[in-house]
């Protein structure tokens, strides 16, 4: 179907997507995009020429079958589209929201070659949206109930964000019963203390947990890997397999003087304090954040725009981003940087700080700034900022974020003897399987990998998760239930 | 999952009371100089508190605390009987614990007392002679005395006004301890910062090793934000997952003492919130 001439196709433009106005949308934390109407779903799933061999699979991590998926959104059956994604992605609703699509799916589709690629994030998210109120055992096994359910085996996650949810979710389709082990109050990692709501509202990952509860996962809050129960633990009170997926939660901080005064944040904790805390309904909720009038931002990735934008919605005044590069070397998606800009964020490109200055009382007045310019290609193959010595200025600021990267949390390998780690705490795994140097204990994600998407985080739950359903469960056993949802009877 | 209160105990009413968890999975790890992080409703904030004793055998941890704002209060309107949304630990790296060459002397004040009393039984359990030093403002204001008096071989007692003991400053008994004594092993202090920072400041000139359990901001609890961070010997720490302990003799009290006046202005209206929605409840 739609096989009909291609030409004609990729000259139909993308479709657009609604959004919040940006002046209304700045004050508040409802979600900017709106989401796509069946027909606008429907008229950019109709652009997709179904490829023979699609790049754009290829180029997204969890190698969803896109053009299957699309080409049951273009005949209408949402849930045939959602089966064939949750094959291999269990947090569709999630990844179609905050997946750099630019650098992964849609930047390898053949459309973008000559015009706009098809938007396969949005039409993801659509499904998904769609199709959340069914239940995910049924979508991914085709039975209404886990009939295949071992009760002889079980395999604990520790963390409970994009990696382990995915793992989780993967072994639980296959019967394997899992126990999540979180340490916050509330499941989800960065999805919920990170991502903020006008970005990724929380019902939906909420929904995601309960498919993955309606699919046997269990989960309990409140137990720090590490601290409440550690990895050798779990593996001497019966665990058949360990997935460590902690992330990398360590905020790095500046090291530069005045970092400890009041109103210097890390952005771990004040998107912690306003998402998780719910600090933006303040005193209606308990958990205070701090009211700056100027505000300014160090970094340049999604956490610094998240922080950001929440400042603004918050009421600041201003809010300044400083970036030690340009604009270009950004390393945020790019719809996020089009966005807080339409919301009056102001971007000081080529500054560093070189100093938080404060009053008698301990609190930050002003921050010292340092011109930069760019200069050799650093390790990153990027060009490394240069300091143009004497250029400085002063910026006056009530408060600051530093959003310049995140570390290795260190409670899991301190608690684990023989577990390797490499570079300042990350952890060693195998890149095909996932395995540590303990057997039987896997790790994924951010705390292998250092910070990065959560879609990348995913695909190394996955690749766990296929290893250990392999170990567990013998070879042919662990293979996907194939596309039985898209081959269902519906469509025949 | 939530935690059940078996028991509540008011130590000095309307200010300061205990509260024992059933929390087995807690107890049974939980060491001296660990805390909790804990979360009273829904819509509550995420508060530490110290664990003030463990019992791994009955699957049980007590917490002590000040009523000294929203939190605080919303806490003391829970009883026996019900429960906590989140309790999660143990949190903080534990009390370091060896046999000592002479005593230990642990100095408490206020709620700190609670937090020591865990401490010096550690202590005492690993062998060493235990001196605690416990103030208040006066008598009515001394928690745990019974408790300690159960197995310290010498609890001494100051009070501002006189009421009990020596009237006028830990610090002042400590000092005369420490100087008629030079065999002391350690000094472990618990409490205010004011208080933590006199006892630091006491113990200096005689070298003896002193640890403070610092009481800064935090919110995860788990080393992932660094709103409790402190400069310790020059060095960033985070009291969360580097502490709460460390040598007395190293923090930079002042800015400690700072910090814990970012969100003044927040606790106050959070506070009067509350007190105004409890009056207008308690009058219908």
């Amino acid at each position: 179907m739609n096989a009909t001439a291609p030409s004609k196709k990729a000259k139909a433009p993308r479709t657009a997507m609604p959004e919040q106005d940006p002046k209304v949308r700045a004050r508040n934390f409802e979600e900017v995009a709106l989401g796509y109407t069946p027909e606008m779903a429907a008229a950019e799933a109709a652009r997709c020429l179904q490829c023979k061999k699609p790049a754009c699979r290829k180029g997204c991590p969890v190698e969803i079958d896109i053009p299957a998926f699309i080409k049951q959104v273009a005949a209408g059956d949402l849930d045939a589209a959602y089966g064939v994604i949750r094959e291999t992605n269990s947090l569709p609703a999630v990844c179609g929201r905050v997946c750099p699509q630019e650098t992964q799916c849609e930047g390898s589709c053949i459309l973008g070659k000559k015009g706009e690629p098809v938007a396969i994030g949005r039409l993801e998210r659509f499904v998904a949206d769609s199709y959340l109120a069914r239940s995910a055992c049924e979508t991914v096994t085709g039975t209404p109930a886990c009939s295949m359910a071992r009760d002889d085996l079980k395999v604990a996650c520790i963390g409970s964000g994009p990696s382990s949810l995915t793992c989780a979710g993967y072994l639980a389709a296959r019967g394997i019963p899992v126990t999540v082990f979180e340490a916050l109050h509330e499941v989800g990692g960065v999805l919920v203390y990170g991502i903020p709501e006008f970005r990724l509202p929380k019902g939906v990952v909420r929904q995601e947990v309960q498919a993955m509860k309606a699919l046997g996962v269990e989960f309990r809050t409140n137990w720090v890997g590490g601290k409440t129960i550690t990895v050798p633990e779990l593996l001497e009170s019966g665990y058949d397999a360990v997935f460590i997926g902690v992330g990398a939660g360590l905020p790095r901080f500046l090291g530069i003087p005045g970092e400890n005064l009041i109103g210097v944040f890390s952005a771990n904790e004040y998107l912690t304090r306003v998402n998780l805390g719910r600090a933006y309904k303040f005193p209606a909720t308990d958990t205070p954040t701090f009211p700056g009038k100027h505000v300014v931002v160090f970094g340049g990735g999604n956490v610094a725009m998240d922080s950001a934008r929440t400042a603004m919605r918050l009421g600041a005044e201003k809010v300044s981003l400083a970036y030690r590069r340009t604009e270009h070397e950004m390393p945020c998606r790019r719809e996020e940087l089009h966005h807080a800009k339409e919301e009056g964020l102001e971007i000081l490109c080529l500054n560093a700080p070189l100093e938080f200055i404060g009053d008698d009382k301990g609190r930050l007045t002003a921050i010292a700034m340092q011109k930069m310019m760019l200069g050799e290609p650093d390790d990153s193959g990027r060009c490394a900022p240069v300091a143009c010595q004497g250029d400085t200025c002063t910026l006056e600021a009530d408060m600051a974020i530093v959003a310049v990267g995140t570390g290795a949390n260190p409670l899991i390998s301190q608690s684990t003897p023989g577990l390797s780690t490499y570079r300042r705490g990350y952890i060693t795994a195998d890149p095909e399987t996932g395995e540590t140097s303990i057997r039987n204990v896997f790790a994924g994600g951010d705390i292998v990998t250092g910070a990065a998407t959560v879609i990348s985080a995913m695909g190394a739950g996955r690749r766990a998760a296929k290893a250990i359903a392999e170990r567990l469960l013998g070879a042919a056993a662990a293979d996907p239930p194939q596309a039985r949802a898209a081959d269902d009877p519906a469509d025949a | 999952m939530p935690t059940r209160i078996l028991r509540k105990r008011k130590l000095i009413p309307g200010q300061t009371s205990e509260l024992v968890l059933e929390a087995p999975h807690i107890a049974a790890k939980a060491r001296p100089g660990n805390f909790v992080i804990l979360r009273v409703w829904e819509d509550g904030e995420r508060i530490p508190l110290t664990i003030a004793d463990a019992d791994p055998t009955a699957g049980t941890i007590t917490l002590v605390y000040l009523i000294m704002g929203k939190t605080t209060a919303h806490l003391d309107t829970l009883d026996a009987g019900d429960f906590l949304l989140d309790v999660c630990g143990p949190l903080g790296k534990p009390t370091e614990i060896h046999k000592l060459g002479g005593p230990v002397i642990c100095v408490g004040g206020g709620t700190g007392i609670a937090a020591m009393h865990h401490i010096a039984k550690g202590h005492h359990m690993a062998g060493n002679h235990v001196v605690t030093i416990i103030g208040a403002r006066c008598e009515d204001l001394l928690l745990f005395r019974d408790e300690l008096c159960s197995f310290c071989p010498e609890v001494l007692i100051s009070t501002n006004d006189g009421s009990c003991g020596r009237q006028g400053f830990v610090t002042d008994l400590l000092v005369e301890r420490l100087t008629e004594d030079k065999t002391v092993a350690e000094v472990v202090a618990i409490g205010p910062v004011p208080m933590m920072r006199a006892v630091a400041e006491a113990t200096r000139p005689f070298g003896v090793k002193t640890t403070v359990s610092l009481n800064s901001i935090m919110v995860d609890g788990i080393g992932m934000c660094g709103a409790c961070r402190v400069s310790v010997g020059g060095e960033t720490k985070f009291a969360c997952v580097d502490g709460p302990e460390f040598d007395g003799h190293k923090v930079d009290f002042d800015g400690l003492a700072a910090r814990l006046t970012s969100f003044k202005e927040q606790e106050r209206i959070s506070y009067e919130e509350f007190r105004k929605s409890h009056e207008c409840h308690c009058s219908k």
